[in-house]
């Protein structure tokens, strides 16, 4: 049979799958960070979805992290999953660990890092995406404003 | 006016005998761009195959036949507006270039600091955009006129934002996303009795509604070929003579000069003053058989067919209680556009999922984020219709939409 993307065979049903929409229903780590000292806010042009990243960074680690904002069940649930995973992480894990999980898209963005694709959680959860390109910045959103945030507080501390 | 055939005509589309994912392909984004009929997809390839080389200039036999199908293309768009004559017409890449070159060739040389410029809260951003640049370069103010309720532009507001200051209206024919149909005669009036000049965003009315320029009285429009079954590439800037006579060049090179010396160059007459360059020569040929086409179904049959294809989508749709639906909802009142949110489910993942099903709708904002601002969304999914679809495009749209609720396993009419 030729595989056609999103093919009959496992589709849409594939890519949202159980793991996805939980996290989508009831996300983690989502609301307002009061003692945040970094920000961050993510914009996808492509449908005017934002998203904000406030994260409290301390002794070089990720103490506490929160996301807000509006958007697709892709990247709702991509945030909710990153912030868990990376919540009391060093920031040269965080790094490695968003560099590793845009890997899963084809995406490489010169990072050297020591992890595996069964490192990223339930992040792992959304390597389907990756037959949706058009999806794929969805799915990087909220990496991407976290990677913005940290580079906005190594920027202040120099 | 004669009714026509949908079934009939799709047999002339030859890419909707595609199917996707083993679904027949559902077109429903026909106001992001339409579907090409045999008759111009063969055009262009004649053009290619027979009559292929540069206009103006050679005097060769092929030339002066390549030059009087581009010519002819010109006196086939003055006809299908009715306009007054054939150097009326600019052709363009698009409608976006059409609009950039009122904002540069009039904009620029007649708009001052304090002037003002009026739009509306739905215009796309092509018609946003470069108004929004001007504002910044020259230091005119922008005025937004605001919706109503019903998602009509509130016209007592608008006339209110109307001063002597105001010096150009630039509004939406109808908007892409809502579908709603400005009525601009009475809005190009307003404007002209305080001196104010009109540009009309025809993209989405030219190609749906019998357009009479000369009727209308705006001094532009502008609108593109694509949206109307003509190739891509090729956009058109209609203006009053008088008015384009007066205007500077918009681009330098060849085509558009008369005398080119070092002391002093001359501009060539309309419409060659804004050609500068080789145009587009084949997709301007193209668009002729596009036209042929709809004046051979009729454009008041066009409206009709569109409108019992609305009316069939807003009774369909809104028997879904997961649906919210915007727009005047009121076929009179608007076009074959019909944008929507599901309850639940973001429009992104709305489009995935009925993607699956051979739909092919539009989500986003569609190049409108006043809009959405105004409606309080950041995204919409939208269906747009024109001469090809069928009541069961519509029933495909229905049952594709139903999926949406299993994938995410919600309830129909349930919450999260």
């Amino acid at each position: 049979m030729e595989k056609v993307q999103g093919g009959a065979m496992g589709g849409v049903d594939e890519l949202y799958r159980e793991v996805i929409l939980d996290h989508f229903k009831a996300p983690k780590n989502r609301g307002e960070l009061d003692n945040a000292n970094a920000k961050a806010e993510g914009l996808n042009p492509l449908c005017g979805d934002q998203m904000t990243m406030a994260v409290f960074i301390d002794g070089g680690a990720i103490k506490d992290i929160r996301f807000d904002g509006h958007g697709c069940a892709i990247s709702q649930s991509a945030a909710s999953m990153l912030t868990a995973l990376v919540k009391g992480r060093k920031l040269s894990d965080v790094l490695g660990l968003t560099s590793t999980y845009k890997k899963m898209f084809g995406i490489n963005d010169g990072v050297k890092a020591e992890f595996v694709f069964d490192d990223l959680g339930d992040l792992i959860s959304l390597e389907g995406v990756k037959k949706y390109p058009a999806r794929i910045k969805c799915a990087l959103l909220s990496a991407n404003t976290l990677l913005e945030s940290i580079a906005d507080f190594e920027k202040k501390g120099a | 006016m004669t009714p026509f055939n949908a079934i009939d005509v799709r047999k002339d589309f030859p890419i909707l005998a595609r199917s996707f994912n083993g679904k027949p392909l559902c077109y429903l984004d026909s106001t992001a761009t339409t579907q090409k009929p045999k008759s111009v997809i063969d055009a262009l390839t004649a053009y290619y195959s027979q009559s292929n080389a540069n206009i103006h200039r050679g005097l060769y036999a092929l030339a002066e036949e390549s030059t009087n199908l581009y010519e002819g293309a010109r006196a086939r768009v003055a006809r299908f507006i009715n306009a007054a004559r054939p150097e009326e017409i600019i052709f363009t890449r698009n409608t976006t270039e059409s609009i950039n070159l009122v904002a540069h060739a009039w904009g620029r040389k007649n708009l001052k600091e304090g002037d003002e410029i009026l739009i509306t809260a739905m215009e796309h951003h092509a018609n946003f955009v470069p108004w929004y640049q001007l504002s910044k370069e020259k230091g005119v103010v922008l005025k937004v006129a605001p919706l109503t309720a019903a998602h009509t532009v509130d016209l007592d507001a608008l006339k209110k934002l109307l001063s002597p200051r105001t010096k150009l209206v630039a509004v939406t024919a109808m908007s892409n996303v809502l579908g709603t149909i400005v009525p601009v005669e009475e809005i190009i009036a307003m404007a002209h009795s305080v001196g104010a000049k009109v540009l009309i965003d025809a993209a989405q009315s030219v190609p749906h509604f019998k357009t009479d320029v000369q009727a209308m009285g705006a001094d532009w429009i502008a609108f593109s070929a694509h949206k109307m079954l003509g190739p891509t590439g090729i956009g058109i800037l209609w203006g009053r003579y008088d008015i384009l006579d007066a205007m500077d060049p918009f681009m330098g090179g060849g085509e558009m000069i008369s005398i080119v010396s070092v002391e002093k160059t001359t501009w060539a007459q309309v419409p060659q003053k804004f050609e500068a360059g080789t145009p587009n020569i084949a997709d301007a040929v193209a668009f002729v058989p596009a036209l042929d086409y709809l004046d051979r179904l009729g454009l008041d049959a066009v409206r009709e067919h569109e409108k019992e294809l609305l009316a069939y989508a807003i009774a369909r749709l809104s028997e879904n209680p997961d649906l919210k639906l915007y727009g005047p909802l009121n076929v009179e009142k608007q076009g074959g556009v019909l944008s929507f949110n599901h309850k639940v489910v973001h429009a992104h993942d709305v489009g995935t999922i009925v993607s699956e099903e051979g739909v092919a709708i539009r989500v986003g904002h569609h190049c409108a984020q006043p809009l959405m601002k105004a409606l309080k969304v950041s995204s919409t999914v939208r269906a747009s219709f024109y001469i090809y679809n069928t009541k069961a495009d519509v029933d495909a749209l229905v049952s594709a939409l139903a999926r949406v609720n299993q994938v995410f396993g919600l309830a129909s009419g349930g919450s999260r």
